[in-house]
């Protein structure tokens, strides 16, 4: 069988993996910039219980492997009761997980913002949530996209962990093309091939542009 | 299902002999990956354009697809050309690449923060390359690339459990095989996360502390 033919007859099934792939991945990704935002919130708040409960949340996801965390989402919370499917297994692992790095780039960030614009917010008496909104959150974004584009990509290549608990991702799509007809280099190897193109041609071009994006509204904001 | 602890403390020396297993899997794989992402380093840095295009090609192809995937194209793939490697052999040779690709760039950033004009007097001072290297260079972009070493290390002993869906008998698979004997997977899973935790946590906290210890000896005050 040639490659050609080999592509023409598990087309279908890589394109439901890819497409189950793109749908963990955004699914996520929202996850986990919404748990970035709340603990990262968490861990810069004045309040001394938020900031220990927000670092023990940050620790606990970092210092245990996403993979157990995965497993652990999907065969042991079901022991206790509470049971998802695969897929929302899957994504709320990489959520919980990745929003605890997420977390700290977002605080990073945050700090970054010049005390000056902290100050001047104060000075025109604007509320903590106004100030928070609309003076300090615009101006981390060109901070913290970089490292989030990083982070991104990083999701991306985690979320074929998804496969061990069972999601027809693409990954879970070229073991079972492995299983049936052994054709490892051309099953992997494809899978390796799709997964470089949505990194390297989707998701990086678009964070470049948002990081763009970002940079230039700062620019015109500044000079209204 | 309840907790039970007589079955924990029954599961327990497997588990740390497994954990053994995990340890000694992350400090090879660690060890290949500093080497790999030397010669990496290397070989974007030659005279020869073409070699350096073709290795940063390379190492942004292995830096932007999974590591799961990979750990089955080498374990799969390799027999496939007459090469059979045991799920350690493929494990190893997966993380070493994998993770050099990540610590060629670590290299690289300590190595671009030191400034031009050190290259330069050393030029001036008639220093040969070994000692511009060795008492100019790296003691100025290692206290750099110092965090960033740590982390991977870190990093890869918590890409461990991947190996376990190979068949490397380290803590995951150990787990996983409790659980299938036993029909309990409460504990062996909790207690997974348990050491990863108990390894993880003190290992970031030693390596603060050797990063602040450097940049003491470089005469930087962190803080």
């Amino acid at each position: 069988m040639s490659y050609f033919e080999f592509i023409a007859t598990y087309l279908p099934k890589l394109l439901q993996g890819t497409v189950n792939t793109g749908l963990v991945m955004l699914g996520a990704t929202l996850l986990a910039i919404s748990v970035s935002l709340v603990f990262g919130l968490m861990r810069l708040s004045r309040s001394r219980v938020s900031q220990v409960l927000a670092t023990i949340y940050i620790e606990f996801f970092r210092g245990t492997s996403l993979l157990v965390q995965l497993y652990w989402v999907y065969y042991v919370l079901p022991l206790m009761g509470v049971s998802f499917t695969a897929m929302t297994s899957g994504i709320l692992a990489l959520g919980l997980n990745f929003g605890a790095y997420g977390a700290e780039i977002f605080r990073g960030s945050v700090q970054a913002v010049p005390r000056a614009q902290w100050e001047a917010a104060l000075a025109l008496n604007m509320s903590p949530m106004l100030r928070m909104r609309r003076i300090i959150i615009p101006q981390t974004f060109p901070i913290l996209l970089p490292p989030a584009a990083n982070l991104t990509v990083e999701l991306l290549k985690a979320t074929a962990l998804v496969a061990l608990i069972s999601v027809v991702d693409l990954m879970f799509v070229a073991k079972q093309i492995n299983a049936t007809t052994w054709m490892s280099a051309q099953a992997f190897g494809t899978a390796l091939l799709v997964y470089y193109a949505m990194a390297r041609f989707v998701l990086t071009p678009f964070l470049r542009w948002l990081e763009v994006l970002a940079a230039r509204k700062m620019g015109q904001d500044q000079g209204s | 299902m309840q907790w039970r602890w007589d079955f924990t403390f029954e599961i327990l020396p497997r588990m740390l002999w497994a954990t053994g297993n995990t340890l000694l899997a992350a400090l090879i794989g660690y060890a290949i990956a500093l080497v790999v992402g030397l010669i990496f380093l290397l070989l974007q840095q030659t005279r020869f354009r073409p070699v350096n295009i073709i290795t940063r090609e390379i190492v942004e192809f292995i830096r932007s697809t999974p590591l799961l995937v990979q750990l089955f194209f080498v374990y799969f793939v390799a027999p496939q050309f007459g090469l059979t490697l045991s799920a350690w052999t493929s494990a190893m040779i997966t993380i070493g690449l994998h993770f050099g690709t990540y610590m060629s760039e670590v290299y690289r950033g300590g190595l671009n923060a030191v400034p031009k004009g050190q290259w330069e007097a050393c030029r001036a001072l008639n220093m040969g390359p070994v000692r511009t290297y060795f008492r100019v260079i790296l003691p100025q972009a290692l206290p750099v690339a110092l965090p960033g070493m740590g982390n991977y290390l870190i990093g890869i002993f918590k890409d461990t459990p991947m190996l376990a869906t190979i068949g490397v008998a380290e803590l995951m698979h150990t787990a996983n095989a409790l659980g299938a004997e036993t029909y309990r997977y409460l504990e062996p899973y909790t207690m997974v996360g348990f050491i990863f935790l108990m390894i993880s946590l003190p290992t970031a906290a030693g390596l603060r502390k050797l990063e602040a210890a450097v940049a003491r000896a470089q005469g930087k005050i962190k803080r």
